[in-house]
């Protein structure tokens, strides 16, 4: 069983990673794949699109009190339909809400959990995952004990499924009976931000600074060559805890997974946890004024230096050569 | 108000990539000798928290945490930040126990601390980050939980928290008593002034093993963790930097610009 999401009038792209994944293990397995989906209005519509990614079976959950995410009301649901169903496998998306929930629900229910995983298998029988630890630093594999297990899988680790127009499979609904007044945790609202141009885990080219960067008005040079190539901008933790950049521009292990043909890394020294959201980056290209800084560990291309020097003139030669 | 912070200890997150050494056969990391564990660093911004908490409605605070004899020097430094009474939960029936082994032994003695108003953890622990261990707690101890909070406010019987999203904020109402866990977004941790040094040093940490929490040994430690760990080890990521090099930083800047195209990257 997975535990689909919606992205407003869409499905998020965890959807169809999980349906990837979900499908490989069932057939493995020999089982079949549920998909389920929870949220208010337009719900049942949307989780039709599930068979087409690669479901048997879709649950829908469509009520009011779903519209928003609600702890209380979202365990509740999921437990009864883990308890309906007995998966032997459960899986969600190492999202804000599949962290939420997972560790409730595998705790209620005795199934073992295992969080951020960026592989998953089966060994006889149990199901087994790769996660990273010590915030990127080492890999542990892990196993399952019990027979029953919950996973939730990292962003990006696994191929979205494709898409399979005419793929048949039945549609279920779960009926939602809570009440919100018996509930103890309630929604009240979402603030979304929306990232100016493009966003960073979509991005071609990403351009990234840190501590190094000096203040928040430094981040208007990055700004201006990732205008040049249509960039995004993102950052590290200590630029975002130092207040200069919001959180949502964070990369690493507990911000944003990007995996960009070029990431320019500005004043970052390149800590594991931050290598883990810039790791899957096709190149790297380091400016950093300490030339033993670990981020040169991982970069293809370097400039030991001031960026403040750096930056301006890269800026205008990538601008004439994209011109040309 | 009554808080509860739950603490771990963990090796300092901030040794050089090159320092960090895993012992395959065992299974373990290898910590170098000259750096002392620390506090979980998401660990601190609930500490902090529970102090401005306290500072605002008043109460106490009691921090737990399971773990060895070092993880004295931890909980006193919470003391000296700010924290009032501490407990090591400690046994030899605890060693190997998975999250939801720790979250059972917390859980165990919360029930013994008996009535509290919030609990505090942090998000996800910054060594073998499972994010599971407070979730699950929560869920032991069967109350309402909110996770990777950046801002707390009281109100009455119930807290209006923010969460952090991958794109944005979430506002959310909880009842207490509840579980919180914290995001880096929600304060800056002070550091133990000298006086609060001083105070921690002359205060006792009891040490509670499962016959005191009423925790029964076969449900915690090695023997009833769901997952088993197969292998662990360092992965060679290191890639062959090209440095380009110039008189003049503008120089390099140029060359660079010209090596992107060469490799096709722009
Ligand atoms: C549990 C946990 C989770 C974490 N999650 C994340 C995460 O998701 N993302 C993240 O980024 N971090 C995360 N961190 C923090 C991480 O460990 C590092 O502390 C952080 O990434 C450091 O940021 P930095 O590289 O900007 O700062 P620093 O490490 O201080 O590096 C600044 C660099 O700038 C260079 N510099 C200085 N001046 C200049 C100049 N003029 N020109 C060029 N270079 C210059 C310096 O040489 C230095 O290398 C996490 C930590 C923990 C414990
Ligand atoms: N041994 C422990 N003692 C006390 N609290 C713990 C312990 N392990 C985990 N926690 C709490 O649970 C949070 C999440 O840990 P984890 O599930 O390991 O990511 C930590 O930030 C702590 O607040």
């Amino acid at each position: 069983m997975i535990l689909a999401e919606r992205n407003n009038d869409r499905l998020a792209l965890v959807s169809s990673e999980l349906s990837g994944i979900g499908r490989k293990l069932a057939d493995e397995k020999g089982g079949s794949l549920i998909a389920l989906l929870l949220g208010g209005s337009g719900t049942k519509d949307l989780a039709k699109g599930l068979i087409a990614l690669g479901a048997d079976k879709v649950l829908a959950a469509e009520s009011d009190i779903l519209e928003g995410y609600n702890n209380a009301a979202y365990t509740e649901v999921i437990d009864s339909a883990v308890g309906e169903t007995d998966p032997a496998i459960f899986l969600l998306g190492c999202t804000s809400a599949g962290r939420d929930l997972g560790p409730r629900i595998a705790f209620r229910r005795g199934m073992s959990y295992a969080n951020d995983c960026s592989e998953l298998s089966l060994e006889e029988g149990k199901l087994a995952a790769v996660r990273s630890v010590y915030g990127g630093n080492a890999l542990s594999y892990v196993r399952s004990r019990t027979d029953k297990a919950m996973t939730s899988i990292r962003m990006k680790a696994f191929p979205p499924a494709d898409i399979e127009e005419g793929r048949t499979g039945e549609l279920g609904e779960i009926e939602v009976t809570i009440e919100a007044g018996a509930l103890k945790t309630s929604f009240i609202e979402t603030r979304q931000v929306e990232a100016e141009g493009v966003r960073l885990e979509d991005a071609e080219y990403v351009v990234s600074g840190g501590r190094g960067l000096g203040g928040p008005e430094n981040f208007e040079q990055l700004a201006k060559l990732a205008k040049v190539l249509k960039a995004a901008v993102g950052a590290s933790r200590a630029a975002v805890d130092a207040g200069w950049v919001p959180t949502h521009m964070q990369v690493g292990q507990t911000g944003k997974i990007v995996s960009p043909t070029l990431y320019i890394a500005v004043g970052i020294s390149g800590a594991m946890q931050h290598m883990v959201g810039a790791g899957p980056s096709k190149n790297i290209l380091a400016i950093n004024t300490d030339p033993d800084a670990p981020i040169f560990q991982r970069a293809r291309y370097g400039i030991v230096g001031d960026y403040r020097k750096v930056i301006p003139a890269l800026t205008e030669k990538l601008a004439k050569l994209l011109e040309s | 108000m009554d808080i509860i912070v739950c603490v771990k200890q963990v090796l300092d997150h901030d040794i050089p990539p090159r320092d960090f050494k895993v012992d395959e056969e065992a299974m373990a990391v290898i910590p170098p000798s000259n750096v002392s564990p620390v506090i979980s660093n998401f660990d601190e911004y609930a500490v902090e928290e529970a102090i401005k908490l306290k500072e605002a409605h008043g109460g106490t605070i009691t921090v737990l945490t399971a773990g060895g004899d070092s993880a004295r020097d931890l909980l006193k430094k919470c003391m000296a930040m700010g924290c009032d009474e501490a407990v090591l939960l400690q046994d030899t029936a605890f060693e190997g126990s998975d999250s939801f082994g720790v979250a059972r032994i917390l859980a165990g003695a919360i029930r013994k601390i008996g009535a509290f108003d919030i609990i505090l953890c942090g998000r996800i622990s910054s060594d073998w980050s499972q994010g599971t261990t407070a979730l699950a707690l929560a869920e032991a101890l069967d109350i309402p939980s909110a996770s990777q909070l950046i801002k707390i406010d009281v109100n009455g019987d119930t807290l209006r928290c923010e969460r952090v999203l991958e794109d944005g904020e979430e506002v959310v109402e909880i009842s207490t008593p509840c579980l919180l866990t914290t995001s880096n977004e929600l304060n800056t941790p002070r550091l133990p002034s000298v006086k609060g040094i001083l105070m921690a040093s002359r205060k006792q940490i009891p040490i509670w093993a499962a016959g005191d929490i009423g925790v029964d040994a076969a449900t915690v430690g090695a023997g009833a963790a769901t997952l088993e760990l197969t292998r662990l080890y360092k992965p060679d990521l290191s890639t062959q930097c090209e440095f380009i090099e110039a008189d003049s930083l503008e120089e390099a800047a140029d060359k660079l610009g010209d090596r992107l195209r060469e490799d096709k990257i722009i």
